[in-house]
C-alpha cells in the first residue's frame, strides 16, 4: 500500500497523473519501466488529518435533543512519519502512522523507516496531501485537542462493511419484476443498453457484482466532543465500517472557505 | 474491543443524570416533563403506571400508561434526557411480569395493581442549569 521508497517520477509526469490517478500504480517512462512508483496519497485534503477506531455507536444529549453518534476511539499512534515536499517529492504531503505494534509486526524496511522519524513501530501509514507541511516535522505526535473543537466539520473515510456479491435490487435499489403469471423477470436488472446500434454496452452500465468493502468518505460530519482524557472523538452519524475499523479523519473540505 | 466499550460508557456517563431513583415496572410515577408553550418553557406533570422499562444505559425509557377522559395514553420518555426535570415515585406495585402490556387490554377496577408498601425514594429534581 505505502510505497517507502522516493517517488522517482519526474516533476513533469507526476503533473500528468493528479489528483484522480494518484491511487494508481503507474510506470514513470520505459527506462524505468521495471520501477513502479504508488504514491499512497489521494486528493489534496483541507489540513493533516488523524487515524481514529470506531469504537460503536451511542446517543447523546445536546441542548434538548438527543443525538446519534459514533465513538471513535484514539489508539496509540498519530505520529508524523515523514514529510514530502514539492521540491524533492514533487508535493507536498504529511505522511502519518498509527497504532503501535511490536517490532516483529512490521518488516524490517518499515521498521527502519520509521526509525529515521524516530517514531516507534505502527501498523497503518498514510499521506495527508496538503498545501504546506508548516509547523510539522518527523516524530511529532499530533493532538486531538489542538486540531479539532467542537462544532467543526470533518471528512471521514474508511472501508464500509462488505455485502458480498449482490444484484441490483440490493446494490441500486432497481424494481422486480412480477414473481407470478409466467413471469421470466423475478430479480433481473432488465435491459442494458441499445440493440444493434451502437451494438455494445456502455461502460458504467449498473449491474450485479461487489457492494461495500470499499473506501468510502463521509463529508461535513460534526464534531460533537473532544475528549482528549479518554482519548475519544465524538461524531455525529454513522461512519463507514463496524467497531474496529480504522478510519481517517481530516478537516472538512468546503469550498470556498479552506479549498 | 472491551476497552472501546469502556471509552463508550465513560462517554455517556458524562450526559447522564446522577442518583436518578431506581424506576421499577408497576410503579405509579409522576414526571415532570418541561414543555415549550408559546414562547415560554413551563413544567408539565405526567403522571401514570410504568409498563415498560428498556433498561439501555444513557437511552433508558420508561413507557409510562394513564387513562385521560377515558382513552388510554402512553407516552415514552427517555430519563436522560433534559425535559425530564422531575420524577417523583409514588407508589409501588407487586407485578409478576417485567412488562405490563395486558394491562392495555383492561378497563377500570381491572387495571388496578396489588400495592407493595416499601420505602420510596425521594423526589427526584433536576439541578436548574
Amino acid at each position: 500500500m505505502v510505497m517507502l521508497a522516493p517517488v522517482q517520477a519526474s516533476l513533469s509526469s507526476l503533473s500528468l497523473h493528479g489528483a484522480g490517478a494518484a491511487l494508481r500504480p503507474f510506470t514513470t517512462s520505459s527506462s524505468m519501466r521495471q520501477r513502479k512508483c504508488t504514491i499512497s496519497c489521494r486528493s489534496m485534503e483541507a489540513g493533516v488529518g488523524i487515524f481514529g477506531t470506531k469504537a460503536g455507536m451511542t446517543s447523546i444529549y445536546k441542548d434538548g435533543n438527543m443525538l446519534p453518534v459514533t465513538v471513535v476511539a484514539l489508539e496509540p499512534g498519530n505520529i508524523v512519519t515523514q514529510l514530502k515536499s514539492e521540491g524533492r517529492e514533487g508535493y507536498n504531503s504529511v505522511q502519518v502512522g498509527y497504532r503501535v505494534v511490536p517490532d516483529r509486526k512490521i518488516t524490517k524496511p518499515e521498521r527502519n523507516h520509521l526509525a529515521k522519524a524516530g517514531a516507534p513501530p505502527m501498523k497503518f501509514l498514510r499521506e495527508f496531501k496538503v498545501k504546506d507541511t508548516q509547523g510539522l516535522e518527523p516524530g511529532q505526535a499530533l493532538n486531538i485537542a489542538s486540531m479539532f473543537k467542537e462544532g467543526d466539520f470533518v471528512d471521514v473515510a474508511g472501508t464500509s462493511i462488505g455485502k458480498g456479491f449482490q444484484g441490483c435490487i440490493k446494490k441500486y435499489n432497481f424494481h422486480r419484476g412480477a414473481m407470478t403469471h409466467g413471469s421470466k423477470s423475478k430479480r433481473e436488472h432488465g435491459s442494458i443498453g441499445p440493440g444493434t446500434t451502437p451494438g455494445r454496452v456502455f461502460k458504467g452500465v449498473k449491474m450485479p457484482g461487489q457492494m461495500g468493502n470499499e473506501r468510502v468518505k463521509i463529508r461535513k460530519v460534526e464534531v460533537l466532543l473532544v475528549d482528549e482524557e479518554n482519548g475519544a472523538l465524538v461524531l455525529k452519524g454513522g461512519l463507514p465500517g463496524k467497531a474496529g475499523n480504522v478510519l481517517e479523519i481530516c478537516p472538512a473540505k468546503i469550498v470556498g472557505v479552506n479549498v | 474491543m472491551n476497552n472501546f466499550q469502556n471509552i463508550i460508557k465513560k462517554i455517556e456517563y458524562k450526559f447522564s443524570k446522577n442518583q436518578l431513583p431506581e424506576i421499577k415496572v408497576g410503579d405509579f410515577i409522576r414526571l415532570g416533563i418541561s414543555i415549550q408553550e408559546s414562547g415560554k418553557q413551563r413544567v408539565q406533570p405526567f403522571e401514570g403506571t410504568v409498563i415498560a422499562l428498556h433498561k439501555a444505559g444513557l437511552n433508558t425509557t420508561v413507557t409510562v400508561r394513564k387513562i385521560l377522559q377515558g382513552i388510554g395514553v402512553e407516552r415514552v420518555f427517555p430519563i436522560h434526557a433534559s425535559c425530564v426535570t422531575s420524577i417523583h415515585i409514588l407508589r409501588r406495585s407487586q407485578v409478576s411480569r417485567a412488562k405490563l402490556y395486558y394491562l392495555r387490554n383492561r378497563i377500570g377496577k381491572a387495571t388496578r395493581l396489588k400495592e407493595k408498601f416499601d420505602k420510596l425514594p425521594p423526589i427526584w429534581v433536576a439541578k436548574s442549569s
